[in-house]
């Protein structure tokens, strides 16, 4: 039996390059980093001092009393949400047919321990009666399924720093299944506070690099040292392409199918034999049904650690063989810095305009490529993608050994 | 302390322009919390905490949930606050 076909009709995005996917996009073409130093107090003790922000602060969009009762990545959810929806033509849709599914890697940490803060200062009755649905981890799902009306479900799967990638795939698979004609779809995160970040960098995950930020987030080069921590997130419309084309939508890719493994290996190292991920690219060529041939760019997952890189580059030229140096691999993290559960959700928007502009970001920040990386990245420019139909895959990975890949497709009706 | 109704109401109207960001001009003494003034019973929650800290005393549970309007709140404010 034929599956159902998928297709994206509408992108959203916030991100450390932009408020909105255009500003993204332009941004990461040009080659633009959006980490910053920090400024507030407790980064000034902090052993890192820098994170790529979002660009534009979710005030400058929102209204005040309803940022009140949201937790930021719940913010961050709304209004990429919204320029997504309003993206695909704010389609008029049967609400038992239409989903959501935002995920994100920590839920509202922020919010957490703030009221942990005032509850520690202030006593309980001071505690927020938002905290539980702002901290909840399905918040920024639910919020956009309350916003669009959403009664076909809002789910909300969580794999650390592939959430965002497992959310487009459950996304897909509710319109294969029937579920849905549309599902609104993608990942948030907003963890750039103290605590998390003083827990990645005890486990010796962050860059360091205070001295020069803009270069500490830099895939694939031999003196990288870690990753550099985002907020942000993306989200996607995804509709059956039957109910696309009836509607007469904008139809900027298919997404063909997607493979999921998990590592059995470590809660936080990457398997360095890379079997897991081997599999997971093998799975989703076949789901997909693409030919082999096909496949001209990836946007891997790649945050700048010393292990992962390499061990994620060496997975794909086991799972791609040969057809690997016909591969334009982007390392977009090193301009976005890592987003964690929102990762795999830009970078999925990254994949789909990469295949609809025929263009490759570029990765930055690579002085020496690491002799070990034998993939072809491409290095400071973007690079043109070849005409014809082409597809772009999208790997993400999580701490706990969770591993996604998706397939796009440039749409040919 | 002793407050006078006006002062009481001046100071809910602050409040409920906080919590739910409504225009302060609607906000009037026969107005309901929820149905009018789009303060949900997560929303009141806030009112109620803030309004303690502002006039100093002590709302219980048990009033909360027997306040509908505006004036519901402000008398008991005032009657509590002498």
């Amino acid at each position: 039996m034929s599956k159902t076909r998928v297709v994206v009709t509408g992108l959203g995005a916030t991100t450390p390059l932009g408020g909105d996917v255009p500003t993204t996009w332009e941004a990461l073409l040009a080659g633009k980093s959006g980490v910053r130093t920090l400024t507030e107090e407790w980064a000034q003790e902090a052993s890192v001092q820098f994170a790529a922000r979002v660009a534009v602060e979710p005030s400058e969009v929102m209204e005040r009393v309803e940022m009140r009762r949201l937790d930021r990545s719940e913010q961050f959810a709304l209004i990429a949400a919204r320029e997504a929806w309003k993206d695909a033509g704010s389609p008029d849709v049967d609400k038992t047919r239409l989903g959501v599914v935002v995920a994100s890697g920590i839920g509202g940490v922020i919010t957490l321990l703030d009221q942990y803060d005032i509850l520690k200062t202030k006593g309980a009755r001071s505690v927020s009666p938002h905290t539980v649905p702002m901290l909840m981890p399905n918040g920024p799902s639910a919020n956009v399924g309350l916003e669009l009306q959403a009664k076909a479900g809002v789910h909300t799967p969580v794999s650390a720093c592939a959430s965002g990638a497992e959310a487009i795939g459950y996304a897909m698979e509710m319109i294969r299944t029937g579920r849905a004609d549309i599902v609104v779809t993608g990942g948030v995160e907003a963890a750039i506070h103290a605590l998390p970040m003083a827990g990645f960098a005890s486990m010796k995950a962050l860059s360091t690099r205070n001295d020069d930020p803009t270069k500490a987030s830099r895939p694939y080069d031999k003196d990288r040292d870690g990753f550099v921590l985002g907020e942000g997130g993306g989200v996607v419309v995804l509709e059956s392409l039957e109910h696309a084309q009836k509607r007469g939508a904008k139809i900027y890719a298919e997404l063909a199918g997607q493979g999921l493994t998990s590592d059995g290996y470590h809660i936080a190292a990457p398997d360095p034999e890379g079997t897991g991920v081997t599999r997971a690219v093998k799975f989703a060529l076949e789901d997909s049904g693409v030919n082999l041939s096909e496949v001209v760019h990836l946007n891997a997952h790649a945050t700048s650690t010393p292990a992962g890189d390499v061990a994620e580059a060496n997975a794909l030229g086991a799972a791609l063989g040969e057809h690997i140096s016909h591969v334009a691999v982007s390392a977009t993290k090193s301009m976005t810095g890592h987003l964690l559960g929102g990762a795999g959700a830009i970078e999925s928007i990254f994949c789909v305009l990469a295949l609809h502009h025929r263009m490759a970001p570029p990765t930055i920040n690579i002085e020496n490529l690491d002799e070990a990386v034998t993939v072809d990245v491409v290095r400071d420019k973007p690079r043109a993608l070849p005409a014809g139909p082409i597809v772009a895959l999208n790997d993400s990975f999580g701490f706990g050994g969770h591993n996604v890949v998706l397939v796009f497709k440039s749409f040919e009706a | 302390m002793s407050v006078t109704q006006a002062e009481v109401l001046a100071g809910v109207k602050d409040i409920v322009v906080e919590v739910a960001g409504i225009d302060p001009t609607t906000i009037e003494m026969e107005k309901r919390f929820n149905e009018d003034l789009e303060v949900d019973s997560l929303s009141m929650v806030e009112v109620i905490v803030a309004a303690e800290e502002k006039f100093g005393v002590k709302i219980p549970d048990e009033e909360v949930t027997k306040m509908t309007t505006v004036a519901d709140a402000v008398n008991f404010i005032v009657s509590a606050a002498k």
